[in-house]
Formats: C-alpha cells, structure tokens, sequence
C-alpha cells in the first residue's frame, strides 16, 4: 500500500468517524466538535488532491468563521441535551433502509462507472493559487462580484432576523 | 496515487450520513450542521472531478459553494435565534405552527 493511500484512509476513517458522532452526539456542542473533525480531515484529503488553495480555505472560513458561528448560537441560546421525543413509525422503518439504499445507489454507479473516469493527474499536479485566482477575476469575474452581493444581503438579513423588537 | 473512486465513495458515505442526521436529530442547530455536512460532502466530489479532469473549474465551483454556505449559515443561524426565542425550545417537534 503506497503512502497517499494509506494517509487516504486515515483521514476517510476520521472524516466517518467524525460524521458518525455527529449524528450519535447527543448534546448540540459536541455535534459541532465533531463536525470541526470532519472538516479538518476534509480539509487534509484536499491538501492530498494537491488543491492547495481550497484546503486552507476550507480550515479558515469553515473550520474557523462557520463553526465558531455555530458554537456561539449554541452557547448563546443556551442549549442543552436534545430531548427524546418519540420517532415516527415511518422514519424509523423506511428512514434508515432509504438512507443506506440510497448510499449504495451512487456506491454502485461510482464502481460501474470508474473504469470511465479518466486517470488522475500525477502527484505533485499541484492547482496554484495563481491559476485560480487568475481564473476567478477573468472568467468568473461576474459570479465572484454576485457573491459579494450575495453576502451582503445575507448579512442584513441575518441582522434583521435577528434584531429584538423594541 | 489514490483513485479518484475512493474519494467520490466517501463523498457518497459522507452525504448519506448528512441525510440521515437530518432525518433523525430533533435539535434545530444540528439539523443545520447536517446540511453543512452534505455540503462538505459534494465539495470534495468537485475537487475529486477537478483533479481527475485535471481542469481547475471544479475548485472554483468549491469556492462559491462555500461563500453560499457561509451566507446559509448566517440567515438560518438568524431563523434559529429567532425560532428559539417565539417556541422557547430548540426541538423542531415543537415548531409546529403549520401542523394540522
């Protein structure tokens, strides 16, 4: 077994994991520490790939900013264990089975389909930040601006939303 | 070198898993970490298909999903505050309004 792959499966293993106690993980603030693993582990299978650029991003604005939101409302709005209120019938009996059906639909495609994926390019194909950031001011220069729109209408929606009434 | 396979399988296992979080968590907060998962779990097929295709327009794409991610996170984390302080409960069984 060859280096990439083992560090592959180390950091697969952890990103399961880490979504596995997010879902078991009563209590709201663990859920969130075990999404920080999930995405940190993320963040280093992209550092494998050779996107660089993303891998940091995905530590910064999602392990940093988005989280650190997170655990401020949970801590803000004082939450605590959730309750256990009874399942619906249906959620119990049909709910799980679809889930896994459905994992294992696009589990299937994936192998019927991977002698069709191209080869991946040889390691150390690193996408520079250069070449991005080239192609996000020149070809997608009007969706980068929009996004920028985008924010700023969700940052005064959010202040709106969450503003108290006097 | 790892095949671009192996990384679209965990996509699939870590989307599943988002889906079934939502299905069956009663807090309204981890509900929304669920989609946050979902989300991270097509990320990493875009950038699997951006190597494997050895063109950088699927790392691009990542990068607006997640400027649309941190905007989603801020307007429902506003909802969340909202809906908390009118049901003083964070269980979306007792977000009920609409219910029959």
């Amino acid at each position: 077994m060859t280096a990439p792959l083992l560090i592959f499966f180390v950091l697969a293993t952890l990103a399961v994991l880490g979504a596995v106690s997010l879902i078991l993980q009563r209590h709201p603030i663990h859920s969130a520490l075990s999404l920080i693993v999930v995405m940190v582990a993320l963040a280093g299978l992209y550092l494998l790939m050779g996107a660089e650029f993303v891998a940091a991003v995905q530590i910064i604005v999602y392990g940093g900013a988005i989280m650190v939101l997170f655990v401020f409302v949970i801590m803000l709005l004082n939450a605590e264990e959730e309750e256990r209120t009874n399942f619906s019938k249906l959620a119990t009996y049909a709910g799980i089975p679809l889930a896994v059906a459905m994992t294992g639909l696009i589990a299937a495609a994936i192998a019927r389909s991977s002698g069709a994926l191209p080869a991946p390019a040889p390691s150390g194909a690193l996408t520079s930040t250069k070449t991005l950031s080239m192609l996000l001011f020149s070809e997608f220069v009007y969706p980068f601006e929009l996004t920028s729109f985008l924010i700023l209408v969700a940052i005064l929606g959010a202040i709106v939303l969450a503003q108290r009434e006097s | 070198m790892v095949p671009t396979s192996h990384y679209l399988l965990l996509s699939a296992i870590l989307f599943g898993l988002g889906i079934v979080g939502f299905v069956f968590k009663r807090n309204i907060i981890t509900l929304f970490m669920s989609i946050e998962l979902m989300l991270n779990a097509v990320n990493l097929a875009f950038v699997a298909f951006s190597q494997s295709l050895g063109k950088p327009y699927g790392e691009v794409f990542v990068l607006f999903v997640i400027v649309v991610a941190a905007a989603e996170a801020a307007v429902g984390l506003g909802i969340i505050i909202l809906t908390a302080r009118n049901r003083r409960s964070l269980n979306v069984e007792r977000v009920d309004l609409l219910k029959l």
